[in-house]
């Protein structure tokens, strides 16, 4: 039995959860613990953590946020965002992260993916393919949050990157990412039809129907959500009066224009998803 | 009441800790053989491929300790490979031995199921537990967990216990119905995270340290 996730995706700048649209220009929406609490509570099934700007500076400021988080918060997080070394996947995971999100330290060095996964195991190693759609049709995959492109074509980097060992994938369109244009269906089954370990689908849903198709044409095993969810959210807290935080500015109080995004909470998306007859974890 | 967590240099051992605070369990994390004989219970985690576990084990001289902590009756949690490990052997990567608290068997999970659709391995996902018997459930640290709850798994090897009795819950998985928490005596084994597992986990090991006895 398959049973799909609903991956919250939280991307985080500094101390702030931020949304941009094809991973850049980012908006601000609040702080990270308090989305993260609010899904933990509200059925979501894991988190992903991804710093978005770790993989420019080099740096890895997410430690005090994790562990903060993991404190409280008894479900799997993944995170990632500038994950060079060992070492560094040690620190993450010692802050109370679960899973590490690897891309651009394993397209410069792909043995760092078998490195990783026998030191830490495979279920822990997770690679994060980013990729752009060339004019010929093919998939290219880019790092740096699709700033830098690699020529590595897609399908076959995610045929090597389970040989080398990695637990899982997480395949975002930097085409779709942030634009509610709705999942890249071909790239995500691509993907999902050429590797035996489980693959997230990740950037484009505006709405419920895009998630549902990601399953039933994209075969995604599981999905990593972020406007949806984080609109829906920050529509909560704003409505709550629980909009204190220095991030939750101009953006939210512009009138919530959040484009062609549909804003759902993950009961919504579950309930829906199930009334289909897809497989995941109820919420009640 | 202290319960021990056994490092032996593999695993997150990180979430299972704080479940344990999180139900009030005093904790220490400790490859400390005079720790590891004086505590009150023990959990053994894992993560990653059996045979390394069991040579780490052993590198650390930690093999011998366990058994004896084991005969005491003192309560014996084993989590995900940690579970695995209380089997005799394991087919992973050649023949590996294991602790063999319970008789039977590790075995992978075929990469198709029996519609020759293909499955993913690892499983990573949320997953039920259903009870083998009534009995067995009710006295266990599932007692008052809703049977067929969800649960997060995370594996790609599953137990197959010689005698049905050792078998607290099934799940099914690649059109397999197998082993995915066993009891025998003192010993508990779960396959899936219940530090990872929200609320209902939590309430696992909250039903679980109500058996150590100081």
């Amino acid at each position: 039995m398959k049973n799909v996730r609903i991956i919250p995706r939280l991307d985080i700048k500094g101390p702030n959860l931020v949304k941009g649209i094809h991973l850049e220009g980012l908006r601000v929406l609040g702080k990270p613990e308090d989305f993260a609490k609010y899904y933990y509570e509200h059925g979501a099934d894991e988190l992903i953590f991804q710093d978005v700007v770790a993989s420019l500076y080099e740096r890895n400021s997410l430690h005090e946020i994790i562990s903060r988080t993991a404190k409280n918060i008894f479900i799997p997080l993944t995170v990632g965002g500038g994950l060079r070394s060992i070492d560094d996947i040690k620190q993450v995971l010692r802050a109370g992260a679960d899973k590490v999100s690897l891309n651009t330290a394993v397209i410069r060095n792909p043995n760092f993916i078998k490195e990783a996964s026998l030191k830490f195991g495979s279920s822990t190693i997770v690679v994060a393919i980013e990729a752009i759609k060339q004019p010929d049709g093919r998939y290219f995959a880019f790092i740096d949050n699709g700033r830098e492109e690699t020529g590595i074509e897609v399908v076959s980097w995610a045929q090597k990157v389970e040989e080398l060992g990695a637990g899982e994938i997480v395949i975002t369109s930097v085409d779709r990412e942030g634009t509610g244009e709705g999942y890249d269906f071909e790239l995500i089954k691509k993907i999902a039809d050429a590797v035996g370990i489980p693959v997230i689908a990740h950037g484009g849903a505006s709405n419920i129907n895009n998630v549902k198709e990601a399953i039933t044409i994209g075969h995604a095993d599981a999905l990593a959500i972020a406007s949806i969810f984080h609109y829906h959210v920050a529509e909560q807290f704003s409505n709550n009066g629980d909009s204190k935080e220095e991030g939750n500015t101009a953006f939210l109080k512009s009138g919530r224009n959040f484009g062609i995004i549909k804003p759902s909470s993950i009961e919504e998306v579950k309930e829906q998803l199930l009334e289909s007859g897809i497989s995941c974890r109820p919420i009640k | 009441m202290k319960v021990a967590i056994v490092d032996y240099g593999l695993g997150n051992l990180f979430s299972i800790n704080q479940a344990c605070l999180h139900v009030g369990l005093d904790t220490k994390i400790t490859s400390n053989l005079t720790e590891i004989k004086n505590a009150d219970a023990m959990i053994l985690p894992g993560v990653g491929a059996f045979g390394d576990a069991m040579n780490y084990l052993k590198k650390s001289e930690l093999v011998a300790p366990i058994k004896e902590f084991v005969k005491t009756g003192k309560p014996f949690l084993g989590i995900c490979l940690g579970m695995q490990l209380m089997f005799t052997d394991s087919e992973e990567f050649g023949s590996n031995e294991g602790l063999n608290f319970i008789k039977g068997k590790i075995l992978k999970f075929p990469s198709h199921d029996t519609q020759n659709s293909i499955v993913k391995v690892p499983q990573i996902q949320w997953n039920q537990i259903s009870e083998n018997t009534d009995e067995i459930w009710s006295n266990s640290a599932l007692k008052n967990i809703p049977k067929k709850s969800y649960m997060h798994f995370v594996h790609s090897f599953y137990a197959k216990p010689e005698n049905d009795n050792h078998i607290l819950t099934y799940t099914e998985y690649a059109d397999i119905k197998y082993a995915s928490a066993v009891i025998k005596d003192n010993l508990t084994g779960f396959q899936f995270h219940p530090e990872k597992s929200g609320e209902l986990g939590l309430k696992i090991y909250e039903n679980w340290a109500k058996t150590i006895i100081k």
